[in-house]
Formats: C-alpha cells, sequence, structure tokens
C-alpha cells in the first residue's frame, strides 16, 4: 500500500514536505491506523497521536485523503492509493502530524463546558425526565476530536473568535440541559457577530464528524433560542 | 492597550436576523415583479412609465432597495471582518461602505421620483 505522509519537524527542517512510504499490507479489515502503527515501526520519527485506538478518545485525528476523519476508524478498504495524510488543517504544527489544540480547547472553555447550577445539590442526584434527557443526545456524545472545527472555514479565518462547531454543540448541550440555570448568561456570550454568527451554514461540521453528530443544528437551535428570547 | 482578543458585541442575532428579513422582502419583490412583467400582454417604455408612476411602486421599490442596501452591509461587512485583520483599516472600510450605501438611498430615490 501507498502513502504519502506530511512530514515536519521544527527542529530539523526548514520546510514541511510529503514523504512517500510504501507498506506491505493486505487492507482486509485494518484501519487506517494499523497501518501508521505499522509504518512506525519503519520509521520511528514520525509522529502522531493515538490512545484508544477504537474511536471513542479523539486523539488520532487528521486529514485523510483531503477529509478529517479518525484514522482508528478508518477502513484502509475505503480510501483511494497512495492515502494522502495531512494534520489537521487550520491549527499549528507541532510535529508531523501532532497539531497543536490550544486554541480549540480555549474555545471550549470559553463556554463554560459544565453544568451551573446554584440549587444546593440534593441528597441523590438532579433528576431529568427521559424526555428532557432525550434532548441531549446527539450532543454529549462529542469525543472533542477536533474534525469539525478544523474543517470549518469560519474557523480557519477567525479561529480566536468563532467558537467552532465543536464549541458550539458543547454550548448548546449545556443550553439544553434541564439542570442548568445559566441560559440567559450562557445566550450572552456567543450573541456577537463573531463567536456564534461566523458559521455561514457550510455544514463540512457535520460532513466530517466521526460520530455523526449534527453542528449546524444545534447552532440554528442556539439561533432559535436567542429569536425567542427577543420577540 | 493590551492586546487582547475582545469579543461580546451584542449585535450578532439582530444582523443575522435583518439579513433574513431583507431577503424576504426582495424575494417577494422580485417575484412580485417578475409575475407582473409576465402577466402583460406587450411589454414597452410607456407600461414601465406607468408602471413606476404610481407612489405605490415607488415605495416598495424603495423599500426593495433599502433591503438590497442593508443586506449588502451585512455581507459586506462580514467579509471584511474575515479578511481585514487591523481594526483600524477595518473601520475605515466600514464607514466607506456605509457612506457610499447612504448616496446609494439618495441616488435610488432622485431616480424614482424623478427630482
Amino acid at each position: 500500500m501507498k502513502f504519502r505522509i506530511y512530514r515536519y519537524n521544527p527542529e530539523a527542517d526548514s520546510a514541511p514536505y510529503m514523504q512517500d512510504y510504501d507498506l506491505d499490507l493486505q487492507a482486509g479489515d485494518a484501519m487506517l491506523l494499523d497501518a501508521l502503527m505499522q509504518l512506525r515501526q519503519q520509521d520511528d520519527s514520525l509522529g502522531f497521536r493515538k490512545s484508544c485506538r477504537e474511536g471513542v478518545c479523539g486523539s488520532d485525528a487528521m486529514n485523510i485523503n483531503g477529509r478529517n476523519g479518525l484514522a482508528c476508524i478508518t477502513p484502509l478498504s475505503s480510501l483511494k492509493q497512495p492515502i494522502e495524510i495531512r494534520p489537521l488543517p487550520g491549527l499549528p504544527v507541532i510535529r508531523d502530524l501532532i497539531v497543536d489544540m490550544t486554541q480549540f480547547f480555549k474555545q471550549y472553555h470559553s463556554i463554560k463546558p459544565y453544568l451551573v447550577n446554584n440549587d444546593p445539590p440534593p441528597e441523590t442526584e438532579r433528576l431529568q425526565s427521559p424526555k428532557d434527557r432525550a434532548e441531549l443526545d446527539g450532543l454529549y456524545e462529542c469525543i472533542l476530536c477536533a474534525c469539525c472545527t478544523t474543517a470549518c472555514p469560519s474557523f480557519w479565518w477567525n479561529p480566536d473568535k468563532f467558537v467552532g462547531p465543536s464549541g458550539l454543540l458543547q454550548a448548546y448541550r449545556f443550553l439544553a440541559d434541564t439542570r442548568d440555570q445559566d441560559t440567559a448568561a450562557r445566550l450572552d456570550n456567543l450573541e456577537d457577530p463573531y463567536r456564534l454568527f461566523r458559521c455561514h451554514t457550510i455544514m463540512n461540521c457535520v460532513d466530517v464528524c466521526p460520530k455523526e453528530l449534527n453542528p449546524t443544528e444545534a447552532i440554528g437551535k442556539i439561533k432559535d433560542m436567542m429569536v425567542k428570547r427577543m420577540v | 492597550m493590551v492586546n487582547r482578543i475582545v469579543t461580546g458585541a451584542h449585535y450578532g442575532l439582530r444582523d443575522w436576523l435583518v439579513q433574513r428579513v431583507t431577503a424576504g422582502v426582495m424575494v417577494l419583490y422580485v417575484l412580485g415583479l417578475a409575475g407582473w412583467a409576465l402577466w402583460q400582454p406587450a411589454f414597452g417604455y410607456d407600461i414601465w412609465t406607468e408602471l413606476f408612476s404610481g407612489d405605490l411602486m415607488r415605495s416598495f421599490s424603495l423599500l426593495f432597495l433599502l433591503s438590497l442596501f442593508y443586506h449588502a452591509w451585512i455581507g459586506v461587512r462580514d467579509i471584511v471582518m474575515d479578511y481585514v485583520k487591523l481594526a483600524s483599516i477595518r473601520l475605515l472600510i466600514h464607514v466607506l461602505v456605509i457612506l457610499a450605501l447612504i448616496m446609494y438611498v439618495i441616488w435610488a430615490v432622485q431616480i424614482l421620483w424623478g427630482l
């Protein structure tokens, strides 16, 4: 199998370059991450992140043949050769396929990704009805792999100001939570021309999400809440 | 001044909503005008001037143009916000665009009411 992989070591290279690899491997049921691990046995300087290797941790997000995805759940048989692998676009490269996610997590933190409830904690738990709980389906599953946010042109232009699809999906996850008491402040935080309204419904986020979530729909629901509050 | 990233201008929702409403106004006007034009058996300068001689048509045309200008303002501002990073130059471009659009409004009134 043929691979073309983005290589950059800022300590040794003056500029990034693409390196060709040839691997003696039958695609079979193997995932792209399996191939990358074998490539690293050939060339131990190849840098990439991985952890759970089953699509839960979100560490091995990368740009695979031009499309963001998780290497560990991308079957090799689904990819056209040479398989071109680049780091996630729009974030600074630390080395090879490893990017600096600081900006991504800064935006995530900015939406207060935790429940705000000022009532005294109850004896057991803060209960929700099954219907209220169902509102969180399609929101809580986000693994913060950054595939969506780094596929979003609005984030490429304004990574410091636009929250990005992942952060906005999480923002709605807490707006939709009946146990949260911070709705007004959360909406205030996003009612800005940059933080939410840079979204122009390009929908790259929906296209690439490895968990098949729909940030665009969540963003639409935040807009609905804002309109309801205003009129 | 410290170089912090400042956000929080509270007009995001208003402009987003205005952009949708003005788009609706433009669609209605264009469809109405197209429908009227198709319904005419003959089409000439006299029919055209007669249509625009009424104050109602002039008013709706002005409403259409105002919608177009406001819609264009939000669109152009969005592009400038994406591509012009220096706040002073961005402000200058914003001011120039606003002044140009105000001139267009005056011009549109002059044309429609034949001043």
